[in-house]
């Protein structure tokens, strides 16, 4: 649009400028993907609900969902998981670290991230499957 | 030993298509093609000076200094936004498209109307704001090189806007106050010498500042100066929510004007 | 009828040396109205690419007589002590207020500035920002004259012509380069720092802006231009580009070495060869020494072909990659970036490359020239404290110091004085300047503006670089001179207003021709050879003679008319320049 001072203003791309470069297309994602951490979270509010109710409401619960809505849990479980990477590869931004007087290189601080994350999926996965088995 | 002792200069013939604007010809821009013999060691600003001085006379355009710092030749090299100076033909296909930056009005062929970018920058009041002014008789300040090296990043910015350019929240709403404008007032809020931080706190804190950064990190990723621009919003954010939640706990206490979150030795 | 602009001061050029005197001004009177002009925005200027640092005393074991002796040495005794005298005496009070504003010095342990060696130094005196010193000094005033509400920028403005009448300035027309409007700026005082004229040269450190346009609308308004003879070779550039390598980079160990690895310099009265930087020898002598050597040795076939021409090589290995991380970031980045070559595990090759013109507008130790309410500072004025000369890091400092003063005396001449003049007339005046330009939109010709420039380039390099002759300077005289009346012939392909650049090249062609053609003849008058200025047919400092300030007269289409000036020498009488092991 040509402006009254003789300056010309590109349209932005008001709805598909997110496909354009790999940049912004990786950010929509990370912004997607919170749709699916909301999905995650109402189904654990669920899960926890029929866990109270004892051991037999949950395993149906979570039996039923797995037979009807595997394919949910499957894309929730990748978004929540592209959530949190794409979450902790900008820790270093947001939380600069300095160990006497230098600044922490950011894949010490990446790296403590992932590690941190990956001990307690561990953890957890452990306590589910053997936890369930006692 | 390297290869400039060795190698020959050799010539590649490259397809230059540049975004052209006349207002006072112009409705609107046109793409312009350029066959340019360019020579192996050429940055793209070397092509786009060829065009000029060898095919034609009437593009118009801004460069200075040939070396990364003074800030003025930032263009669209195939889309992604780029110091011409910095940047090799070398490393570019047979056919390259130049445009002017993106998100700023074009004044004319690759040159864009910057004032709105110097408002901004001018809007955060980056200098130092020192609880009492020492006299030059006093002497200097006393700054450790730690404390020197906590802001010394965000003095780096040489205001190219190529993250302005980046930055697609730039594009939607061009009241934002913007990467580099708010990583300089990061830098001076990070200054030992600098008791400022609140006065800046009304523009930097605000909607159209810090809250405007959905932390897309586009800036970041095209500085050519390695400011961080990115970093340095979100750890605004952070002291500014410091901030408003002291002020919301402890209404008595008049909000310290401390250091931002960093800095913390162990 | 043309748009007028008044204001109490107009400063032209908002680089260091302006935008320290817009302060000045600010700060001192605040109701001084300031326009501050610039052909581009402030922190464009090429004060941004100077690296290595600004001189002044700030050791224990240093002292002022040491930076005095060291400064007019340097300068082969053409320096005005005088000047050097004041410029000395202010150069830690303008470190110590850019401290103040924020400048991001590089610190000591203990917190203090740090300062590094440069070249012709007898105590480390340099203060730095890493090798950033220039672009960090230049932000940092830049933001700190946003705080000014006084201030009134004029970004992307061109100045064109001084106005004056009667012996006193009264403004100046510039173009407002996005319009293509003509504007004239009147003033009560004058100040122009409009920076170098590197941009003469085809091979040189200084950016496309470096026009000389400051000196030239001086010097056709007739005032004098001094010592334009004189035009520093900054040794280490790098072949191709010209890009900068700081000196620091030798302050802080580099080697000079040649084809052979051999540390050439000691063959030069400048060692002895230690492995640690000894202050004012080997690779820390004096610029124009360092560039002279660099000649000999290509003359005797030691340098380093590359395909970009001759060179040496600038070792820094030695030095580690972790300082030269923290001391020396630029110099990695550009020759990793424009050269090829990682500085941490080789060799950078470097040549002498155009880097500084020690001469300028005649000014006086006030700053101000012999027009009335005109003023100039920095590198396109000359004070002239640089002499035949400039020591390394003496020139940020001068643009502190000289901008602050000229800021400072502008005014107060613009608070005091009462003029009479007659305002139809100046107005007058500013219209033909506009005509003038507007002619340029309809001249024919069949001259090309890169033709003519190139052209130019080349007769400068030819006859005026680093070693001259009586008949290289004479060839060089009169090409410019017909030179100049083809520029007359030029024809312009862009005719629109908005951000002409062709027209803008036009002018800043006009005035490179100028000031070339001042060089030129100054060089050809001055029979001797004296810092930076050498002769093959004249080897000798001729003290008798020469101990003299050059100052060009504009006379149109002719050659400069040139007169001398003594020197003004108050405690140190000209001596032969000793580096090496046998300086004190």
């Amino acid at each position: 649009m040509k402006l009254t001072n003789g300056n010309y203003v590109r349209p932005p791309a008001r709805y598909s400028w997110w496909l354009r470069q790999g940049r912004y297309f990786r950010y929509m994602m990370r912004e997607l993907s919170s749709l699916f951490v909301g999905i995650f979270s109402i189904i654990m509010i669920c899960g926890l609900y029929q866990l109270s109710q004892g051991e037999a409401q949950f395993t149906a619960f979570t039996s039923s969902l797995w037979n009807n809505f595997w394919w949910l849990s499957v894309i929730t479980f990748l978004f929540v998981t592209y959530h949190s990477y794409s979450w902790f590869i900008v820790t270093p931004k947001a939380m600069p670290l300095r160990f006497s007087g230098k600044k922490v290189a950011p894949w010490i601080i990446i790296g403590a991230h992932m590690i941190l994350w990956l001990i307690c999926s561990i953890f957890i996965w452990f306590i589910f499957t053997n936890g369930g088995a006692q | 030993m390297s290869d400039v002792k060795t190698s020959q200069k050799s010539v590649r013939q490259v397809e230059i298509e540049i975004l052209r604007y006349n207002p006072d010809t112009d409705e609107k821009p046109y793409f312009q093609t350029y066959q340019v013999p360019c020579q192996e060691e050429w940055v793209i600003l070397d092509a786009v000076n060829y065009i000029k001085d060898n095919l034609d006379r009437s593009l118009s355009y801004r460069w200075s200094c040939h070396m990364a710092v003074c800030g003025s030749c930032g263009m669209m090299v195939n889309g992604e936004p780029t110091l011409s100076c910095h940047a090799f033909v070398r490393d570019m296909p047979d056919k390259i498209t130049i445009e002017p930056l993106e998100n700023f009005p074009i004044a004319r062929d690759l040159i864009v109307d910057m004032d709105g970018f110097v408002e901004k920058l001018s809007s955060v009041k980056p200098y130092i704001n020192a609880a009492e002014e020492k006299t030059v008789e006093q002497g200097t300040y006393q700054q450790l090189p730690e404390q020197l090296q906590l802001y010394k990043q965000y003095t780096q910015c040489i205001n190219c806007m190529l993250c302005y350019s980046a930055c697609p929240q730039m594009a939607l709403n061009d009241g934002f106050v913007g990467p580099a404008a708010l990583a300089l007032a990061h830098r001076y809020n990070l200054d030992s010498r600098d008791k400022g931080r609140e006065v800046r706190e009304d523009v930097v804190a605000s909607n159209a500042g810090i809250w405007e950064c959905s932390f897309v990190g586009a800036c970041s990723e095209v500085c050519p100066k390695h400011v961080d621009p990115a970093a340095a919003i979100q750890q605004t954010k952070i002291a500014a929510t410091g901030d408003y939640f002291k002020k919301f706990l402890m209404p008595w206490k008049n909000a310290q004007k401390g250091q931002a979150p960093e800095g913390g030795d162990q | 009828m043309l748009n007028k602009i008044n204001s109490d001061v107009v400063i032209i050029g908002a680089g260091g040396a302006g935008l320290r005197a817009a302060i000045e001004i600010a700060r001192s009177q605040p109701d001084l109205s300031i326009a501050l002009l610039s052909k581009v925005y402030p922190m464009r200027s090429h004060t941004v690419a100077a690296e290595g640092g600004a001189a002044g005393v700030a050791k224990d074991e240093d002292s002022f007589d040491n930076h005095f002796n060291d400064t007019v040495a340097g300068g082969d005794w053409l320096c005005d002590q005088d000047a050097v005298e004041y410029f000395i005496h202010q150069a830690p009070k303008e470190l110590t207020q850019m401290e103040h504003w924020g400048c991001p010095w590089s610190r000591t342990k203990e917190g203090k500035v740090a300062v590094r060696p440069f070249g012709g130094m007898k105590v480390e005196r340099t203060w730095y920002a890493a090798d950033k010193t220039g672009f960090h000094m230049l932000h940092t005033l830049f933001q700190t004259s946003l705080k000014y509400p006084g201030i009134k920028r004029y970004d992307e403005y061109y100045s064109i012509d001084l106005i004056s009448e009667n012996g006193q300035c009264y403004g100046v027309t510039a173009l407002d380069m996005r319009t293509g409007q003509i504007k004239f700026f009147r003033a009560k005082s004058v100040i122009i720092a409009t920076g170098g004229a590197g941009r003469v040269f085809p091979f040189t450190t200084n950016g496309a802006i470096k026009t000389g346009d400051g000196m030239a609308m001086a010097y056709r308004a007739g005032v004098p231009l001094k010592d334009m003879e004189f035009v520093q070779y900054h040794p280490t550039g790098l072949p191709g580009t010209g890009i900068l390598i700081t000196e620091g980079s030798r302050g802080e160990g580099g080697l000079l070495v040649n084809k052979n690895n051999y540390r050439y310099l000691q063959d030069y009265n400048l060692g002895p060869p230690d492995p640690w930087p000894r202050k004012k020898a080997m690779e820390l002598g004096p610029r124009d020494r360092l560039s002279q050597a660099f000649w000999q040795e290509q003359q005797k076939g030691n340098t380093i072909q590359t395909p970009f021409g001759d060179a040496v090589h600038l070792d820094l290995r030695h030095l580690g990659e972790e300082k030269i991380n923290e001391r020396l970031p630029m110099v990695r980045e550009l020759a990793i970036n424009y050269m090829g070559v990682d500085p941490v595990h080789e060799p950078i090759p470097v040549r002498p490359v155009v880097h500084y013109t020690m001469g300028g507008i005649d000014t006086d130790i006030e700053a101000a020239t012999r027009l009335k309410g005109l003023y100039a500072a920095g590198e396109c004025a000359c004070v002239s404290i640089n002499g035949a000369n400039r020591l390394g890091s003496n020139s940020l400092t001068e643009l502190l110091v000289f901008g602050s003063k000229a800021g400072a005396n502008a005014a107060e001449f613009a608070s005091k004085t009462s003029e009479q003049v007659d305002e139809a007339l100046l107005e007058n005046m500013a219209k033909q300047s506009a005509d003038k330009v507007a002619q340029l939109f309809h001249h024919q010709g069949k001259e090309t503006i890169p033709g003519l420039r190139n052209e130019m380039n080349t007769i400068m390099e030819a006859g005026a670089g680093i070693y001259r002759t009586e008949s290289s300077l004479k060839d060089a005289v009169n090409q410019l001179t017909q030179l100049k009346s083809r520029f007359a012939d030029i024809e312009l392909t862009d005719k629109s207003n908005v951000y002409n650049t062709d027209l803008i090249q036009a002018l800043e062609l006009g005035s490179m021709i100028d000031v070339a053609r001042a060089m030129a003849v100054s060089a050809l008058n001055r029979q001797e050879s004296r810092g930076s200025h050498q002769r093959l047919d004249y080897v000798e400092r001729d003290d008798k003679n020469f101990l003299r300030h050059t100052l060009a007269t504009f006379a149109g289409d002719d050659n400069p008319t040139i007169d001398y000036r003594d020197v003004v020498i108050t405690k140190s009488q000209p001596a032969e320049r000793v580096y090496g092991g046998e300086s004190k």
